[in-house]
């Protein structure tokens, strides 16, 4: 049943493979994201309540919920190195620690921007403000684990398994925020089947929502490609590959 | 191989293409070795050639970069428990608690392993320790640590004994004696895989197989 | 194929009957005991290790005061979070001392390759710990509770959450420590690590607390509390000694 993918299991393979994806995941994310940017910040109408810093939800929601996602596929990539031994689902979640954390930061920073108009003040302990700060720190914690040791391939079980505990936390600690102080206004995205978003809002939400996913893919690919590099430098592939590059 | 007739059982040990990369640099790759019931094993090499890399792998702590450790032709991680019981690693580091007496240190060592530890001043006799049962080994020197710590030779029932550089830091009746364990070891139906910088000496080199770690990942075994 | 296998079973049985100088099978309850012995005969030998963590535990919740002014309405109404935070700090200021110098020394490579499961023998050394420093704690809090004038009906509240709580900060914090014990600046990445996994227990423990004060039933904090306490007690484990296994790797 998983035969098909027992050959992304060789660096190689994944290496140029990634490699052919690339640009297709390049193009497609820069068409996705400058349409949906350019309606969401220009055309889509303003919120009868919030006025224009309500259009700072088309960067604020994509990026929370994808730093949430992310630490998700890590905890995944985490789990099948731990159990099935497979070394480059390790490289995959160093490729996408970082990205994590710059989502989250930017989630946080949108969420801070946002609130000042709203609430007047740049911070609130509310509890979504509060979970998306703790990610924060778990996804600090692996990136800091991870560089501390020398060797990649220790670091990168070491990682997997804060990574695994930090998952397992994650709805522990949410739900313990949550409880512990709710303001945040409802959930918005969820009423979003609901007429109390338009379509008009709806759509350049989509198109931000799946431009910033592949840009996403981009840049984890980006890494991907690095760290399989960076874990194969013995490998005569890879020097192939340098010399390569070197001679052009 | 040469001087013992070819058996039908399977290796104590055997190891199939071993690779170990070490910060990015290859210690041995494609390393294949089998020991057999009664072997000494010598592992030689110059400084950082992997010595201790390979004696950590074949022992389970470390996991090599590829291949994998048999122990009776079955993969060491699939009967980790039984490879343990059977297997006595003794590795750079002593493992001794300078706030307890040489005498706990022993005791505890020998029970963690399942071994009798009811005999402890008597196998300290063994490595010259009597007298010292009841000094805490913080007040002991180097040299007294790690003969507490090789006191659990003599009473181990494992048949893989697995020693890293286990001479440094002991007298020369010291060394004798303990090569004269090896050898009795061995003739018992167990193996001995060291590292040590000293030439042996009562042990005789035909007697003793040599693993060649080289720099350029060259492995010779014979 | 089943003949050589036939033979080899009996050559061990040969060699270990050779071998055998009475080996004694150790059951999982003597393993446990025997560690946790260890550890704690360790420790009453080596009592600054006891000591320190609780005089932080003491000087600490002695500086808010003198911080924040000497009200005793202030001081009751932050002092649930103060101790526990202490608390938290106390035990982070403690955790390196768990695996520490085992790896340093060795033994901790010895217990790795010990027949036992390793979960057992770290269960063990995780228990030593707690009784080392989160018992102390315990026994002290009232006291301190007393100089931050906290409110009279929330004392059993706070000596059961504690009670419950910090085990939970000894597990967690072992997955901590298992990760960063092979690295050699270490101790600010632990506190990193294993602070925001203390959240639900600082926050579910206060809540307690507060609660208590004002005389209503707190059960349901106390609850979560000791799920999150079977929860970790029944996974931190497992979680540890893959960790250390990375870390001696």
């Amino acid at each position: 049943m998983w035969k098909w993918l027992h050959p992304y299991a060789n660096p190689e393979v994944s290496y140029n493979f990634t490699n052919k994806m690339l640009p297709w995941l390049a193009w497609l994310a820069a068409i996705f994201l400058s349409i949906g940017l350019v309606w969401a910040l220009l055309f889509a109408p303003a919120d009868y309540q919030q006025g224009h810093s309500f259009r700072i939800f088309y960067v604020h929601v994509p990026a929370a919920s994808l730093s949430m996602g992310i630490y998700f596929a890590m905890a995944v990539a985490a789990f099948s190195s731990l159990v099935w031994q497979l070394k480059l689902a390790d490289a995959s979640a160093a490729a996408m620690a970082p990205v994590g954390a710059a989502f989250t930061a930017i989630a946080l920073i949108t969420g801070a921007a946002w609130g000042k108009p709203m609430w007047g003040t740049w911070w609130i302990w509310d509890a979504r403000l509060t979970s998306e700060l703790i990610l924060l720190f778990l996804y600090l914690g692996v990136i800091a684990l991870h560089s501390a040791f020398e060797d990649k391939n220790l670091a990168g079980k070491a990682a997997g398994i804060l990574t695994l505990v930090g998952v397992i936390n994650i709805p522990i600690i949410k739900y313990s925020v949550d409880w512990w102080n709710t303001l945040h206004q409802g959930s918005t995205v969820s009423k979003l089947g609901k007429p109390s978003m338009s379509l008009d809002m709806l759509w350049p939400f989509i198109f931000c929502f799946i431009g910033f996913s592949l840009l996403v893919g981009v840049i984890v690919c980006l890494r991907f490609r690095n760290e399989i590099l960076a874990r194969n430098s013995i490998r005569p592939w890879v020097r192939e590959l340098v010399q390569q590059n070197t001679t052009k | 191989m040469k001087t013992l007739p070819k058996q039908s059982l399977p290796p104590l040990i055997s190891a199939n293409n071993l690779t170990c990369i070490r910060e990015e640099r290859l210690l041995f790759d494609e390393l294949s070795i089998e020991i057999h019931a009664g072997d000494i094993v010598q592992v030689e090499g110059p400084n950082g050639s992997g010595k201790t890399s390979l004696l950590r792998i074949l022992s389970g702590l470390s996991q090599p970069y590829d291949g994998q450790v048999l122990y009776k032709a079955q993969a060491v991680n699939q009967c980790r428990e039984e490879f343990q019981q059977n297997l006595l690693y003794f590795g750079h580091l002593s493992g001794v608690k300078g706030e307890m007496t040489a005498e706990e240190n022993l005791a505890f060592n020998l029970a963690l392993h399942g071994n009798d530890a009811s005999k402890t001043s008597e196998y300290l006799a063994n490595v010259n320790l009597l007298g010292f049962e009841d000094s805490l080994a913080s007040h002991l020197s180097a040299g007294q640590h790690r003969r507490i710590a090789l006191a659990r030779l003599y009473q181990s029932d494992a048949p893989v004994w697995i020693l890293d550089e286990p001479f440094t830091a002991i007298d020369k009746q010291g060394v004798a004696s303990l090569e004269q364990l090896f050898i009795d070891h061995a003739s018992r139906g167990g193996c001995v895989i060291l590292t040590t910088h000293q030439d042996l000496i009562s042990i005789k080199p035909e007697q003793v197989k040599k693993i060649t770690l080289d720099y350029n990942s060259d492995c010779a075994f014979d | 194929m089943t003949l050589k296998a036939q033979s080899a079973e009996l050559t061990t049985t040969t060699t270990s009957t050779e071998h055998a100088k009475s080996s004694v099978r150790l059951s999982y309850r003597h393993a446990f005991m025997l560690v946790l012995k260890r550890d704690l005969t360790i420790a009453m030998r080596h009592k600054d290790d006891i000591i320190n963590p609780l005089l932080f535990f003491v000087i600490v919740i002695t500086l808010f005061p003198l911080g924040i002014g000497p009200e005793a309405q202030t001081l009751s109404r932050i002092a649930p979070g103060i101790i526990w935070v202490a608390a938290l700090l106390a035990t982070l200021l403690s955790l390196d001392r768990l695996f520490k110098s085992d790896h340093q020394d060795g033994s901790l490579e010895q217990m790795l390759l010990s027949p036992h499961p390793i979960f057992l023998l770290v269960l063990a050394k995780i228990l030593a710990h707690w009784i080392i420093t989160g018992l102390p704690l315990i026994l002290i809090a009232p006291l301190l509770a007393v100089l931050l004038h906290l409110n009279e009906q929330s004392y059993t509240a706070l000596l059961l959450t504690l009670l419950l709580g910090t085990p939970v900060l000894s597990l967690l914090g072992a997955i901590g420590v298992a990760l960063t014990v092979g690295i050699k600046k270490g101790g600010v990445l632990l506190s990193l690590l294993v602070l925001p996994l203390y959240i639900p227990v600082l926050i579910f423990a206060t809540s307690a607390i507060d609660t208590a004060a004002l005389g209503l039933p707190y059960s349901g904090q106390l609850a979560i509390i000791a799920a999150l306490f079977f929860g970790s007690l029944s996974l931190a484990p497992f979680a540890v000694g893959a960790a250390l296994k990375v870390s001696t790797n």
